[in-house]
């Protein structure tokens, strides 16, 4: 399986945020976005999801499901915990999985529990989700990620307020994710290490910024509806 | 179908709960009905006259009360990202949510409407008309409604733009849902001739509605 972009450019509001990224990973590896606040890190990863279209280039996925789109074989983990406060932790959970699978498995109740064992979330099943802390909704969040068993993992700053020892969980757990033959696209601010990542850099460096001047990344763009 | 039947009992779970809508409307509609009444003064055979039409205005504008948290709430909470990505089509999507959201709130006011038209001094025959077109009826408001919770969505304005884009397109629904009523307890018509132009507008908006929402979510949401 091997995810790659050609030439992709992303216009949001008006604005050029890249312009003509290619990347290209394959499985068993991560990919890492990094790059300053606006640079498009968001971007390319709702682009690779389907949820943005992008203004130029395409997106291949080479090995998948045929049938299938990228985002349907893909996990997005954005900046937001899609979890419903009135639900129990558990009831979101249940919800995501049955949403995402599609079909009932006849042990779905134990892959939840395990799920939210590997999270550490267990012993709050039964509370509802408004009740939780940041980290602890986030946790739930990537519950949802070991769950339902997706080849392409997009993560978005994903270890935003976790704890040092949820930051290791998720770090083996991607690791796990990658020697299985699946595939990581990540951004992050963060410490994050792979066995085998490369490095996708996005915006402009701050020698060629300081050249620029003010000018730099606002091109004369008309601006798309 | 596994999908959507989830997205079914969490969206109808969701409203029951406490803090969900599906109480609200019915109370709203309670609070309109017996506003009249005091508004009119004790005119027994007025109230009974308009008491149809009374009964379907609350009905109309107690169903739009929740519908602009519909998208709105799954938009913010980022699940609405999930679900456009997710591979049961979107117009099933919006149909299960509407679905979800009819049987949360529109079939509570249906339930509720004999007991209000009592407050409006309805005979028995108009009772039962009127909980038959409301029965009919309050989908296709629903149905309707989904295109204005879709394009509040999409363009980030929530409140009053849902009830000024979607109540101009339910009148239609309101002039057969009174009409068959008052054919029923007062004639000349005949019940039949409304009543089945009524459910033809409930099976177009089923089609359109849902057809619409879904464009509007997938443009929208960019």
């Amino acid at each position: 399986m091997k995810l790659s972009g050609l030439d992709l450019t992303c216009i949001r509001g008006g604005r050029r945020v890249f312009s003509r990224v290619s990347f290209s990973v394959s499985a068993g590896k991560a990919l890492v976005l990094t790059g300053p606040n606006g640079a498009g890190k968001s971007s390319l990863l709702r682009i690779i999801a389907g949820l943005i279209h992008p203004a130029e280039g395409r997106l291949a996925l080479e090995g998948g499901n045929p049938e299938l789109s990228v985002g349907e074989q893909a996990h997005y983990v954005g900046h937001l915990d899609p979890l419903k406060p009135a639900l129990t932790v558990t009831e979101n959970l249940t919800f995501w999985a049955r949403f995402l699978n599609g079909k009932t498995d006849a042990g779905a109740t134990t892959l939840i529990e395990r799920g939210l064992d590997a999270v550490g979330l267990a012993d709050l099943a039964q509370l509802p989700a408004g009740y939780l802390s940041a980290g602890q909704r986030r946790r739930l969040s990537l519950a949802r990620v070991l769950t339902v068993p997706r080849p392409i993992w997009l993560l978005d700053e994903p270890t935003t307020a976790l704890d040092t020892a949820s930051q290791h969980r998720l770090q083996r757990v991607m690791q796990d994710h990658l020697s299985g033959g699946g595939l990581v696209v990540a951004a992050t601010h963060g410490p994050l290490e792979f066995a085998e990542a490369d490095q996708l850099r996005l915006g402009k460096s701050l020698s060629e910024r300081e050249g620029l001047g003010a000018a730099r990344d606002v091109d004369a763009v008309d601006p798309v509806p | 179908m596994t999908a959507l039947s989830a997205l079914f009992v969490r969206d109808a779970r969701i409203a029951i709960r406490i803090g969900g809508g599906a109480m609200m409307g019915v109370l709203f509609f309670l609070a309109v009905v017996t506003l009249v009444p005091f508004a009119l003064g004790p005119d027994l055979a007025l109230l009974r006259r308009i008491g149809p039409a009374i009964l379907w205005l609350g009905a109309l504008l107690s169903s739009l009360l929740a519908l602009d948290r519909l998208f709105a709430n799954d938009h913010e909470d980022g699940s609405l990202d999930l679900i456009l990505m997710a591979r049961p089509p979107l117009e099933l999507v919006v149909v299960t949510k509407a679905l979800a959201h009819w049987v949360t709130t529109g079939l509570p006011l249906v339930v509720a409407s004999p007991i209000l038209g009592l407050f409006l001094n309805l005979e028995p025959a108009a009772l039962s008309a009127t909980v038959l077109t409301l029965l009919v009826g309050t989908p296709a408001l629903t149905f309707i409604g989904v295109i204005g919770a879709a394009l509040a969505t999409a363009l980030r304005r929530g409140g009053l733009l849902l009830p000024v884009l979607v109540l101009p397109l339910t009148i239609p629904v309101l002039i057969f849902g009174v009409g068959a009523t008052n054919a029923a307890s007062v004639g000349p018509m005949p019940f039949e001739t409304p009543f089945t132009i009524l459910c033809a507008l409930t099976l177009m908006s089923g089609v359109i509605g849902p057809f619409a929402a879904a464009a509007t979510l997938r443009y929208g949401m960019e």
